[in-house]
C-alpha cells in the first residue's frame, strides 16, 4: 500500500508530535497515534515476517486482532516481544523493533523456509522427530535433537529479555453492581442507564478512549462526546486502557489496567499495570465484534486488511491507506468505508460478492458485483488482485484489478469470548453467517454488535434494554441482525489445482491446506483440528481465523458449520504480563517469612540462615575460614565433647487442655497418654487415618488438665488442622481446647555433658536441674537468675544428656544471652541445624525425611510403641495385611564399605548386580560423623538391617554419580543403649 | 473467588478457607472392624452435583464447617458448623 498522512481530519492531535524508533530509524508520529497507525503514515509496510515461513507482514486490522504487526517494543529488561503495533500508544521516544527475521523483516534470510514449505505443513514434527532410520533404529533419535535446535531458532516470535523485570505492579479489588465490559455505544448506554438507576458501576474500555466504532465515524463525535460526558456524570467509574480479560465463578472478572505502558517517563511511583478482581453483581458485555476476512491466495501479504479498519485508519489517524483500493465485500458494511475513502482521494473499486449491493452505492466509486478475491499479487507490496466468480459449487478466474491497497469484509464476529468463559456455548446463526452467545445461567448479559445487533442505532437501544435486564427489570432488547440485505456467507475462494497459500490463521502459519490435511490424516473433531494445525493458539486466540478454519472443516466432513462445534474460549482474552498476576508478591515478599524470637540474635553471632517451611532457622555458625563442612562437624563434636546450644524455637507447640486432654492425646497418639505423670514428658508418634505415620513429638504434661505438644517444624501447621479437626468433626463431646502457642515461646536445647553445669548456671535454684529432681523425660517449672519463669524438660534429640529451656518469646534473647555467658566458660558453641542432623543421625533418630508420609511406625523401627492395649487413630489400617509383609522397606544404618567414600541422600539401595527399577530401598540421609570418624547414612531397606548382615548394598544414583558400595547395620550407630542422656 | 458464607464470620472468599475432604462420612468407633475403616477412608463417590463436603475457615474463626456445594456450578446451599454444639449456639444467634 502507499499510505500517507492526510493534511486535516483524524482525532490525532497535530500540535504534539511525537518522535520515535523503528529498526534503529527515527520516524515521527502524533499524540493519539498507534505504533500501527505512526509507521503507516510513514510508508512502513512490512512489519513482520510470519512464524514458519518467515513470508513478510504488515498491518492487517486497527484492533486487538492483529496477526501482521506484531512487533517488540521497548529496551533491554524492559524489552517487550509479541506487542501487537495496533494496541500500543504511541509515546515520545519509543523504541520498536521487528522480530522473528535477520538481519530484519525487510530482508529476512529466514524467508528461505518458504522453500521447504512442503515439507512444513502442519504438524510436519510429529512425522519427523523420530530417529533416522537404520542408523537409529529402536535407540531414539539422537540427530534429531541436534537439528531441532536449529528449528527452535529459526521458529517462534520475539525474543524476552532474561533480564529481571524492573517495573512494579499492583493488585487491586473493586466492588460494583454492574460491571459493563465495552465502551462504544452499547456500552455508554448500558453504563449510563444503570447508573441513572442509582446502581453502581465500573466500565471498562480496553482502548485508550471511549466510544467503540463512533471513533471511526466523523459524523459521530458530538454524540460520542456528549453519551461521554454523561457517563461521568452519571458517577460511572471509567477505566480506560483496561481489558477484562476473564470471566470468573460468582460474578468475578479480571481486569488488567495499563497505567504507563503509554506514558514515556512515567512517575516512579506509578505501577506498570494494576491487575483488579472485581465483584460485579450483574455483567454487561458490550464488546462488539471483529471483523474477519476471506481465505484466498496470499491474503496474508502486507496490503491486506480488514475493510473496517481502513475506516479507523482513514478517520482516526487522519491517513489515506492507498491509491488504488479495492473493497471486497460480502456485507453492506464495506459500503461507507469505500465511500469516504474515495472522498478522500483514492479510487475504490468495490468487488462484492453478492449479484447486487444491499444499500445505495457511495459517490466516486466503482461496483464491480459477483466477485471475490481469488490470489493477491506482489510479494511484499500488493499490486494487484485477482478475482474469481462463482461457477456452480466451484469457481473460475474473473480478471484482475490493479491495486494497492485490499480491504476485505468477510463477516462479522461478535466478540463472545468472555461468555464462553462462563461455559455459555456459541450458537450458530446462518442468516448472519455468526455465532452468537447462547443462553447463560449467571447474570452475563450480551448487548450492541457482541449480540449480533449491527446498526448503531439499535446498539444503543440494545445497551439501555440489556441494562434494564441485568438490573432485573422488564425489558425488551432489539434483535440480532440490520442490514439491510443478508450477507453472502463466504470462507474460501480457489480454484482447483492452483497452489496458493490462503491462510486461516496468519499467526502460526496455518493455511487452507492444513485445515484439509489435518482431516485427511483423521483429526475430524473440532478440538483435534485446533490441536493439531495449532489454528487458533496463537496470541489472538483464533479472533481472526477461527470462522474460517470451521466452515473448511465443514465443508470437509460435509457437515454445516453448527455441526462441527466449537472449542471453549479460555482466559485470558489478551495475553496478560506474569507481573501483572504476580503483583507485589516477588522477591522477599513471595512468601512471608517467619522469625523465631532469637532471630536477630542468631545472625548477629555470624549464623547462616537457611529455609525451614516459612522460617530461617540457623543452619550453621562459621568460624573464621570455615566453610559449612568445617562447621558441622566442629558444632556436633563439641556438642558431644563439652556442650553446644541451638534454637529450637521454631517447632510446633501446641498447648491441649481440659479435662478430656488426656483421653484425646490417647487417642490420637500410638503410645499411651492418659496415665502421663504430671511433671513427665513422653515421645509420641501419631498417624493418619490410613495407618501411615503423620508427625512424630514429645508432649510434656504440666498440670491435670494441661499438656504442651510438641510437633516438627513443618508439620505444625497440618497438626493444629488435625486436632481442631478431630475435636469439632468426630469427638465434640471431649472437653478440649487447642491453642497454637509456637509464637509465644522462645526454647532452646542445651545438650552435652556439661548441659547440666550451664542451665544450672542460669537459674535461681540450680539443684532444680540435678539427675534427681529432674529425671530423664522429667518436666517442670523453672525460675532463671533475672526472675524469668519457663519451664524446662530433659530431653534429648541429639543423643547427649540435654535439657530444653522454654520462656516467654520476648524474654528469648535475655535467656540466650545467659546460658551462651555460661556455656562459654566450658567452651561450648552454639550448633545449627546442620550439626544438629548429624548428631540425630549418628542415634539413628527419625525425622521428617525418614517419617516421609509413606511408612508405617514399624517401618521406622518404632513399632514397640504401638500399644496393644488401647483403640487410637490409623491403628486398624495399619495393621492390613500389606502394611504387615516382612520385606517391607526398615529403618537401617548405612556405612561406605570403603570408609573414604560418601554416597548421597535419596540415592537408591540396590543388590549388586541389579541397579534397576526401584531397587531394595532409598537413602534418606547422609553425614560426615565425627563421633565414627567416616561418612554414614540413615535410609530404609527391604528386611531391615537383620535380612543384609554380611550383604552389601549398592547406594546407586547414576543422575550424579558412581555408584558406592554400603554395609547395611542397625540405624543406631552411636552409643545404642542411650548411656549419655540417660546419665 | 468461589464464597462461603461463614456462620460466624459472614460471606468469605474461599482463600480465607482450607478444604478438608468428603463431609459426608461417618468416621466408626477407633476399634471398628477393617472392612469399616477401609471403607471409610478409601472409598468415595464422584458426585458430579451437590456434595456435601468439609472445609475449615483457617484464617479467619477456625471452625470446621458442612458444606454443602455443588461442583458443577459451585453454588453453596447451605454451611453449618460441624460441631453440633456450635451450630446450635450460632443458629440461636447468640
Amino acid at each position: 500500500m502507499t499510505a500517507r498522512r492526510l493534511d486535516q481530519g483524524g482525532r490525532i492531535d497535530r500540535a504534539t508530535p511525537l518522535t520515535f524508533r523503528w529498526d534503529g530509524k527515527e520516524l515521527t508520529g502524533y499524540a493519539g497515534d498507534t505504533l500501527a497507525s505512526a509507521l503507516m503514515a510513514n510508508g512502513e509496510r512490512v512489519l513482520g515476517r510470519s512464524f514458519k515461513y518467515h513470508r513478510p507482514r504488515g498491518i492487517m486490522s486497527a484492533g486487538v486482532e492483529e496477526s501482521g504487526a506484531i512487533v517488540s517494543v521497548g529496551q533491554g529488561a524492559r524489552q517487550g516481544p509479541n506487542v501487537k503495533a495496533t494496541m500500543q500508544e504511541l509515546y515520545e521516544g519509543l523504541e520498536a523493533r521487528g522480530q522473528n527475521a535477520w538481519p530484519n523483516v525487510r530482508r529476512d534470510l529466514g524467508a528461505v523456509n518458504g522453500l521447504f514449505g512442503r515439507f512444513l505443513a502442519a504438524g510436519f514434527y510429529y512425522k519427523t522427530f523420530m530417529g533416522v532410520p537404520l542408523f537409529e533404529w529402536g535407540r531414539g533419535t539422537g540427530l534429531w535433537m541436534k537439528y531441532e535446535t536449529l528449528i527452535r531458532k529459526a521458529a517462534g516470535m520475539g525474543r524476552a529479555s532474561r533480564e529481571a523485570d524492573p517495573d512494579q505492579y499492583d493488585h487491586a479489588h473493586a466492588f460494583c453492581d454492574v460491571l459493563v465490559v465495552g465502551g462504544g455505544p452499547a456500552g455508554l448506554r448500558a453504563a449510563l442507564t444503570a447508573a441513572e438507576a442509582g446502581r453502581d458501576v465500573i466500565l471498562v474500555e480496553q482502548d485508550f478512549e471511549l466510544g467503540g466504532d463512533l471513533l471511526n465515524d466523523p459524523a459521530g463525535e458530538a454524540e460520542r462526546g456528549a453519551l461521554v460526558r454523561s457517563v461521568e456524570r452519571a458517577g460511572v467509574r471509567v477505566m480506560t486502557r483496561t481489558t477484562a480479560f476473564g470471566l470468573y465463578d460468582m460474578g468475578v472478572a479480571g481486569l488488567v489496567e495499563r497505567v504507563s505502558d503509554h506514558l514515556s517517563a512515567p512517575a516512579a511511583y506509578l505501577p506498570r499495570q494494576r491487575f483488579w478482581t472485581v465483584r460485579a453483581g450483574a455483567t454487561v458485555l458490550a464488546t462488539g465484534a471483529l471483523e474477519r476476512s476471506v481465505a484466498f491466495g496470499g491474503n496474508d501479504r502486507p496490503g491486506v486488511m480488514t475493510a473496517n479498519s481502513g475506516r479507523s485508519y482513514l478517520n482516526r489517524y487522519g491517513i489515506l491507506p492507498g491509491e488504488r483500493i479495492v473493497v471486497a465485500t460480502t456485507n453492506d458494511s464495506a459500503y461507507v468505508t469505500a465511500g469516504e475513502l474515495a472522498a478522500a482521494g483514492a479510487e475504490v473499486t468495490i468487488a462484492e460478492a453478492r449479484n447486487a449491493p444491499g444499500c445505495e452505492l457511495p459517490a466516486g466509486v466503482t461496483l464491480r458485483t459477483g466477485v471475490a478475491p481469488l490470489e493477491a499479487e506482489g510479494r511484499s507490496k500488493l499490486c494487484a488482485l485477482r478475482l474469481a466468480r462463482p461457477n456452480g459449487a466451484g469457481w473460475q478466474a474473473a480478471g484482475r484489478e490493479a491495486c494497492d491497497l485490499l480491504l476485505v469484509s468477510g463477516g462479522w464476529s461478535p466478540v463472545v469470548n468472555l461468555a464462553s468463559h462462563r461455559g455459555v456455548k456459541p450458537e450458530w446463526d446462518a442468516e448472519l453467517a455468526c455465532f452468537l452467545a447462547g443462553d447463560c445461567d449467571e447474570p452475563v448479559y450480551m448487548a450492541g454488535s457482541a449480540a449480533g445487533v449491527w446498526t448503531r442505532e439499535a446498539c444503543e437501544i440494545s445497551g439501555v434494554e440489556v441494562a434494564m435486564r441485568a438490573m432485573g427489570l422488564a425489558s425488551n432488547p432489539p434483535a440480532a441482525g440490520g442490514w439491510a440485505a443478508p450477507i453472502r456467507p463466504l470462507y474460501e475462494v480457489r480454484l482447483p489445482g492452483r497452489k496458493a497459500k490462503a491462510f486461516v490463521d496468519p499467526q502460526h502459519d496455518v493455511t487452507c491446506s492444513d485445515v484439509r490435511l489435518a482431516h485427511q490424516e483423521g483429526f475430524v473433531s473440532v478440538e483435534h483440528l485446533k490441536r493439531y494445525t495449532t489454528l487458533g493458539m496463537a496470541t489472538d486466540q483464533g479472533k481472526m481465523g477461527n470462522i474460517i478454519g470451521l466452515a473448511l472443516m465443514a465443508e470437509a466432513l460435509g457437515k454445516e458449520i453448527p455441526g462441527v462445534g466449537t472449542t471453549r474460549f479460555r482466559p485470558p482474552y489478551t495475553p496478560v504480563a506474569i507481573g501483572a498476576l504476580a503483583g507485589r508478591n516477588v522477591h522477599g515478599h513471595f512468601k512471608p517469612l517467619r522469625r523465631t524470637p532469637l532471630h536477630d540474635w542468631n545472625l548477629r553471632q555470624g549464623a547462616t540462615m537457611t529455609d525451614a517451611g516459612l522460617w530461617h532457622r540457623p543452619w550453621y555458625f562459621a568460624g573464621p575460614g570455615e566453610t559449612l563442612g568445617d562447621a558441622y562437624v566442629r558444632e556436633a563434636a563439641t556438642v558431644r565433647q563439652t556442650v553446644g546450644i541451638c534454637d529450637v524455637s521454631s517447632l510446633g507447640k501446641i498447648a491441649v487442655q481440659g479435662p478430656d486432654a488426656a483421653e484425646f492425646l490417647n487417642r490420637v497418639y500410638t503410645n499411651g497418654f492418659a496415665k502421663l505423670a504430671i511433671g513427665k514428658a513422653r515421645y509420641g508418634i501419631m498417624l493418619r487415618d490410613d495407618g501411615m505415620v503423620m508427625d512424630d513429638g514429645t508432649t510434656w504434661r504440666i498440670g491435670e488438665a494441661d499438656f504442651l505438644m510438641t510437633t516438627t517444624t513443618t508439620n505444625a501447621g497440618r497438626v493444629m488442622v488435625w486436632l481442631e479437626e478431630l475435636l469439632q468433626l468426630r469427638w465434640p463431646e471431649l472437653k478440649v481446647h487447642v491453642t497454637s502457642v509456637t509464637d509465644q515461646w522462645a526454647g532452646v536445647s542445651v545438650a552435652g555433658p556439661k548441659s547440666r553445669a550451664v542451665v544450672a548456671a542460669c537459674l535461681r535454684d540450680p539443684d532444680s536441674v540435678s539427675h534427681e529432681t529432674l529425671p530423664f523425660m522429667g518436666v517442670a517449672p523453672v525460675v532463671l537468675r533475672d526472675g524469668t519463669e519457663g519451664l524446662i524438660a530433659r530431653i534429648s534429640f541429639s543423643g547427649e544428656l540435654a535439657f530444653e529451656l522454654y520462656v516467654p518469646g520476648n524474654y528469648g534473647e535475655a535467656m540466650m544471652e545467659q546460658l551462651w555467658t555460661a556455656a562459654a566458660r566450658h567452651e561450648g558453641c552454639l550448633y545449627g541445624l546442620e550439626a544438629l542432623g548429624t548428631l540425630r543421625i549418628e542415634k539413628g533418630h527419625v525425622t521428617g525425611a525418614e517419617l516421609d508420609g509413606r511408612v508405617t511406625i514399624r517401618d521406622a523401627g518404632l513399632g514397640g510403641m504401638a500399644s496393644t492395649k488401647k483403640p487410637y487413630i490409623g491403628k486398624v489400617l495399619q495393621e492390613r495385611p500389606e502394611l504387615q509383609r516382612p520385606d517391607r522397606p526398615r529403618l537401617v544404618g548405612i556405612l561406605p564399605k570403603d570408609r573414604s567414600k560418601t554416597f548421597n541422600g535419596g540415592a537408591l539401595l540396590c543388590k549388586p548386580g541389579a541397579l534397576s527399577g526401584f531397587g531394595e530401598g532409598w537413602v534418606t540421609a547422609v553425614t560426615h560423623s565425627p563421633a565414627l570418624g567416616h561418612w554414614i547414612g540413615l535410609g530404609y531397606i527391604s528386611g531391615g538391617h537383620n535380612q543384609w548382615v554380611g550383604q552389601l548394598a549398592i547406594a546407586a544414583d547414576p543422575v550424579r554419580g558412581e555408584p558406592v558400595e554400603v554395609e547395611i547395620v542397625s540405624p543406631h550407630m552411636f552409643d545404642p543403649e542411650g548411656v549419655r542422656m540417660h546419665g | 473467588m468461589i464464597r462461603i458464607p461463614c456462620p460466624f464470620c459472614g460471606p468469605r472468599d474461599h482463600a480465607e478457607f482450607s478444604y478438608g475432604g468428603d463431609g459426608s462420612i461417618t468416621y466408626p468407633a477407633l476399634d471398628a472392624p477393617l472392612e469399616a475403616w477401609h471403607d471409610a477412608v478409601f472409598l468415595r463417590e464422584n458426585i458430579c452435583g451437590r456434595q456435601v463436603e468439609t472445609w475449615q475457615h483457617v484464617h479467619g474463626c477456625r471452625l470446621w464447617l458442612k458444606v454443602e456445594r455443588d461442583t458443577m456450578s459451585h453454588e453453596i446451599y447451605s454451611v453449618t458448623p460441624a460441631d453440633p454444639a456450635l451450630a446450635k449456639v450460632l443458629e440461636g444467634g447468640e
